[in-house]
Parts: structure tokens; C-alpha cells; sequence
């Protein structure tokens, strides 16, 4: 069979399975809202019984959100919830641990500096870098409307 | 009773968030980099703008959990290290609010490289 890539696109839309859309947008709400539902569980544990702070206990929420995706990440589990959770498991901040931990452990043969080292912000550079430069350009405005105050 | 609605609260702005991503996946084809990029700087663009503190009161865990709350806490950060100390602020605030979860990504997974090896696929 010959295809050209507009007919091959309809051919594999009818062989798709019924509205595969949908199906992953039930999929990421689920877990995704699962994993923020759990969140707000370990958040209710850390400033109720553990007694931290407001501001400490979402720093703890998210440091073991991004233990356990690395965890998960290396033992091959991550893989094989994401595979249907989508969106659900990226969105969240296990999305982040995850696109840090994989590209990790999968550059372990190239090297510990610029294997792992360098890989591991393959996904995380481009985040870090663009809010980091969002952040500043906020951080300028901010600092022209304090002047302004003056 | 107070922590089963916040709970809800958080499953279902976080899932609707989640939502939002599936679809300019299947939608655009944009990449899971693209897509984190995409939202962390919204999360700064909605967090200058007061919006997301609004949905942070909300939704708790919901709105700070999802990357967008990444990005909130940048432009948080970024505003009260201005409002502390100046010029310098625009330089340290950033990274200063972004600091702890990056540390932890990046030592975790530095942890599980040295642990793990990657699975075949």
C-alpha cells in the first residue's frame, strides 16, 4: 500500500479507536488531580501533625512529590503510569522530577559529567532558563513601579 | 471535613489543569518540554498578573502542585526579593524561589543515576 501523509493521517484517525481525545482527557484528570489530591493530603500532614510552617510545608510537598517520581523514575514505573496518564503526570511538578531523573540515569554510560551532568537538563534547562527570564523581566517591572512610588 | 473539600478542591483544579495540557498535546503536537516551558511561564505571566493567587487560595495543592505553581512562585519570589532589596532582587529572586524543588530534582536524580539503570524500553 502507498500513502501520501495526508491520507495516511485520515487512514490512522479511522483506526484510532473511538475519540482517543477524550479518553486522555479523562486519563490526565484522574491522576493528575490524584496527584494534587495527594498533595494536599501531605500538606495537611506536614503543617498539621509535623508542625511545619506555611511556607515550608509546600517545600516539603513538592521535595517528596519529586523523590518519589525519581524513585518511581528508576525502578520503571513512571514510564508505565505516564504512558496512560499523559498530561496527568507531566503537569504536575513529578512531570519535571521525571524529565530531570530520566534523561539521568538513561545518559549513565555517556559519563557522570557530561552524561548525567548535562542530560539531565535536557527538559529542565529550557524550564529553568524561560521562568528564570520571566521571572526577571517581572522582577524589572516590579522594580520601575517601586521607583515610580518614590 | 475542611480537609475532604480541599482535597476535591485540589483533585479538580489539578486535574483540570492536567486536562488543558492533554489537549495541545493531542491537539498541536506540542513536546512535554514545550509543554512545561509553556506552563511554567504562564504560572509567571498569571502570577504577575494576581491571577494564580487566586486560584492558590482556591485550590491549594491544586494550583502550586501542577508546573504552572512553579512559575507562580518565581513571580511571588521575584516581587518580595524587589520589595526587600532593590535592583538585586531582579537578579537573586528567581532562583532563590525556584531553588528548593530544583535542588531536590537535581539530587534525586542524581541519586538514581547512580542507582538505577535505565530499563529497556
Amino acid at each position: 500500500m502507498k500513502f501520501d501523509k495526508n491520507k495516511y493521517r485520515i487512514y490512522a484517525k479511522q483506526h484510532a479507536g473511538r475519540s482517543p481525545l477524550a479518553k486522555n482527557c479523562l486519563f490526565a484528570f484522574l491522576i493528575g488531580g490524584g496527584i494534587c489530591a495527594a498533595g494536599e493530603l501531605l500538606y495537611a500532614l506536614f503543617s498539621g501533625p509535623l508542625r511545619c510552617e506555611e511556607k515550608e510545608s509546600g517545600l516539603w510537598v513538592s521535595v517528596t512529590l519529586i523523590f518519589l517520581s525519581a524513585l518511581f523514575t528508576g525502578l520503571g514505573i513512571f514510564d508505565r503510569i505516564a504512558k496512560h496518564a499523559g498530561a496527568g503526570t507531566l503537569v504536575p511538578i513529578t512531570g519535571f522530577a521525571n524529565a530531570v531523573a530520566s534523561p539521568a540515569i538513561d545518559a549513565k554510560s555517556e559519563g557522570f559529567v557530561l552524561g548525567v551532568g548535562a542530560k539531565m537538563f535536557t527538559v529542565a534547562g529550557p524550564v529553568l532558563l524561560y521562568g528564570t527570564a520571566a521571572g526577571a523581566v517581572w522582577g524589572l517591572i516590579c522594580w520601575i513601579l517601586s521607583r515610580g512610588r518614590i | 471535613m475542611t480537609l475532604f473539600f480541599a482535597i476535591c478542591k485540589a483533585f479538580l483544579v489539578g486535574g483540570l489543569l492536567c486536562v488543558i495540557a492533554q489537549i495541545l498535546i493531542d491537539e498541536t503536537a506540542m513536546t512535554p518540554a514545550r509543554i512545561l516551558t509553556l506552563y511554567v511561564v504562564s504560572g509567571v505571566a498569571l502570577g504577575a498578573l494576581g491571577v494564580y493567587e487566586k486560584l492558590v487560595d482556591f485550590a491549594g495543592r491544586g494550583a502550586t502542585v501542577p508546573l504552572t505553581g512553579f512559575g507562580y512562585a518565581i513571580a511571588k519570589g521575584v516581587k518580595e526579593a524587589v520589595a526587600e532589596s532593590g535592583f538585586s532582587g531582579i537578579f537573586t529572586g528567581a532562583l532563590t524561589a525556584a531553588a528548593g524543588g530544583t535542588c531536590a530534582a537535581m539530587l534525586f536524580s542524581l541519586a538514581a543515576a547512580a542507582l538505577f539503570s535505565s530499563k529497556p524500553k
